[in-house]
């Protein structure tokens, strides 16, 4: 008969040879971290997000992956909840020891999770447009900025519209702090923003927040609205007829297929500006979107801006692994700051070294029958806003992100 | 002139909205006793029939009016025979067992249909008061409020059913006696008031639009709305939204949307405060 100390001895046993007997083959897979939004309120962005990136992975394993390795995606649903990114940003760190982490969605989920990245050495890409201003040597930012997007549509639509702007916007850090550039570049070009009025996620009675922009009578309105729930706002907008009557313009709109979830009569009009468009005219875009489809579909509704964003910061980090010749994170940020470059679906994008974020192409865009039409191309935009504040190569130990004061 | 007139129909979409999904609730709630915590997902239910009917090809009105509120009704029944009926008079196991049947309808829609947002365009287009435009859907909304409860304070006061109904409530004993089966009351009480959820659900969905978690924004309102009205159906549903959609929306044009539900809930306190039975505890005492 077995007694327990004889068991708990066999067990120690067991266990102590199965680790040692673990051998590091050279071959084992490069592990990647993915963060996204699944379910809840936020998953409009999040589920395309996570098609992008898992395309990305199995498109480079088929081309042999990387150094030799295959790449292992490692993917958690975050499920809209600030809580859940804090616990996988660790368990991806220091339970499964990613290589990089791509993910993120709001600002508050990249907020939240940076420090913990930070702290425990994990190389983060942030793959998501936003209010601009990170400046983090362990993090690499692919999403446009105010300064590429905003700064070109304010005075597009201001000259189309009208000087009086009227803001709406979400109410957290990227809603406050956007709301403020807009601002900004309202004034800069001659114009004035009547009313900012913000809104927490989850609300869904928009009805006397119109009648107040009705009172106001603005010549357009600005809308940095995010997820599910504020769609409702262009759906009441709409039922008071007042998309006839009033025009609009967004930097979220569209980034969550909003023009596919509305009908064309209450999204027709839309002025956004963002770096990546289906509708982009180029040999790589073509062929991205005929493997995509092929992957996921010929109906697949539509590949946003932000799963381009994650297709070209996974791109970006496999050629940095390529130029280090490995996959530690010091060495792969090395490489990337020597400005590597790719030629992606949405044109060239580089990294900028000294703010590690991207240059790219931004193109002004107007909603119509559930697609966007391209009216104004800005090639090759620099992240002036981050320049202004942020220099890694003169204070590689800076690790803030600089809010606009305003 | 015509901001009065904006802000009075406001108020009154406000109070309607309320009213028309606490009403089911009432009924069973208020005839029952039954503290159903899964009103919010009869909602939401009654929401996603009437999109799913609307993108079958039904008219949004059937979708909306007829659909939502008979497959809503049916669930009712069913949840009632198999769940419900094992459970009256045990408030906090009906606590309970609804609050597990409203985590289950959550998961089960969430697998069937997603986690995004579904909606349905408004139908109607708007109108002009002044220099203001408006929907004309929420005069569509304070009109079947009406007509919802118009409709239940006849079938209460002046049809067979609805004294079968009342007698039963106050004595299932002396009911029987005279030959009704409570059960069967029962069942077709819990199926009225969910095919009124169900309805609520569904007029509501072109407004906000329907996900699987919708129900926990209203069921806390409804219950406000249920229990500061007291123990008459129709007339503490209607005081009660009368009372919090005005405070409720004359806050959120001062302030913000986040505001005015504080001060509903304000509201809710203190009138719990000074009337422990509800506002039909006090006043309008005999009334249906």
């Amino acid at each position: 008969m077995i007694n327990r100390r004889q068991f708990l001895g066999t067990a120690a046993a067991l266990a102590g040879a199965s680790a040692i007997a673990a051998p590091a083959f050279a071959a084992d897979p490069i592990k990647v971290g993915s963060l996204l939004d699944l379910s809840g309120g936020l998953d409009i962005y999040g589920k395309p997000m996570a098609d992008a990136m898992t395309f990305a992975v199995e498109e480079a394993n088929a081309a042999g992956g990387l150094l030799g390795r295959q790449i292992k995606l490692i993917s958690y649903d975050t499920q809209s909840s600030m809580q859940l990114y804090t616990q996988f940003a660790q368990q991806a760190a220091l339970k499964d020891r990613v290589a990089v982490v791509h993910g993120g969605i709001t600002s508050a989920s990249r907020e939240v999770i940076r420090p913990v990245l930070d702290k425990f050495k994990t190389l983060y890409f942030y793959n998501t447009q936003y209010e601009g201003g990170v400046c983090d040597r362990d993090q690499f930012d692919t999403g446009v900025t105010p300064a590429q997007t905003v700064e070109k549509l304010v005075p597009y639509a201001m000259k189309k519209w009208g000087k009086k702007v009227y803001v709406i916007a979400a109410d957290y850090n990227y809603g406050q702090i956007t709301s403020q550039w807009v601002k900004k570049y309202t004034i800069d070009n001659g114009g004035k923003v009547l009313s900012i009025d913000f809104f927490p996620l989850d609300v869904t009675n928009f009805s006397s927040t119109i009648s107040k922009i009705q009172e106001a009578k603005p010549d357009f309105v600005w809308s940095a609205l995010v997820g599910g729930a504020h769609i409702s706002f262009y759906r009441q907008w709409a039922a008071a007829g007042m998309n006839k009557s009033i025009p609009m313009a967004s930097t979220t709109f569209g980034v969550g297929n909003e023009q596919i979830v509305l009908s064309p009569e209450e999204a027709n009009g839309m002025l956004v500006c963002y770096n990546y468009f289906e509708s982009v005219k180029n040999p790589v875009n073509t062929a991205f979107l005929a493997a995509f489809h092929k992957r996921f579909g010929a109906d697949y509704p539509n590949v946003t801006e932000l799963a381009m964003g994650t297709y070209q910061g996974f791109k970006l980090w496999a050629d940095g692994v390529r130029k280090a010749n490995s996959v530690d994170r010091m060495k792969v940020i090395e490489a990337l700051e020597t400005g590597i470059s790719i030629d992606a679906p949405s044109g060239t994008v580089t990294i900028d070294p000294p703010t590690h974020h991207c240059i790219l192409d931004v193109h002004i865009a107007e909603v119509k029958d559930k697609k966007f039409d391209l009216l104004q191309d800005f090639p090759q935009q620099k992240p002036l806003d981050t320049a202004a504040v942020c220099n890694l190569i003169k204070n590689p130990n800076d690790n803030q992100q600089y809010v606009i004061k305003f | 002139m015509d901001l009065i007139a904006l802000l009075a129909i406001q108020v009154l979409y406000a109070i309607a909205s309320l009213a028309l999904i606490s009403v089911g609730l009432a009924i069973i709630f208020g005839m029952m006793k039954v503290i159903n915590l899964a009103h919010g997902e009869f909602l939401m239910l009654g929401g996603y029939a009437a999109i799913q009917a609307n993108r079958l090809g039904l008219s949004i009105w059937i979708a909306m009016l007829v659909v939502a509120p008979v497959v809503v009704g049916v669930i009712g029944v069913i949840v009632e025979r198999a769940i419900i009926r094992w459970l009256y008079g045990r408030m906090v196991d009906t606590m309970l067992a609804t609050w597990g049947l409203s985590l289950f309808l959550v998961g089960l829609t969430t697998a069937i249909f997603g986690n995004t947002t579904a909606g349905l365009s408004a139908p109607l287009g708007s109108f002009e008061i002044g220099r203001y435009r408006m929907s004309v859907y929420t005069l569509f909304v304070i009109g079947i409020a009406i007509v919802v409860l118009g409709g239940l304070l006849a079938v209460l006061r002046f049809s067979r059913l609805g004294l079968i109904a009342r007698g039963t409530m106050q004595n299932a004993n002396m009911a029987a006696g005279l030959g009704v089966n409570p059960n069967r009351v029962y069942s077709i009480t819990f199926g009225a008031g969910a095919a009124l959820t169900g309805l609520a659900g569904g007029v509501l969905a072109p407004v906000s639009g329907v996900f699987p978690t919708i129900g926990a924004a209203y069921v806390a309102k409804c219950f406000i709305t249920v229990i500061g009205g007291g123990a008459s159906i129709v007339t503490g549903t209607m005081t009660a939204s009368t009372l919090f959609g005005a405070v409720n929306q004359v806050a959120t044009y001062v302030t913000t949307p986040v505001f005015g539900e504080v001060a509903l809930l304000a509201a809710a306190i203190v009138l719990i405060r000074v009337l422990p039975q509800g506002i039909t505890g006090r006043f309008f005492r005999r009334s249906l």
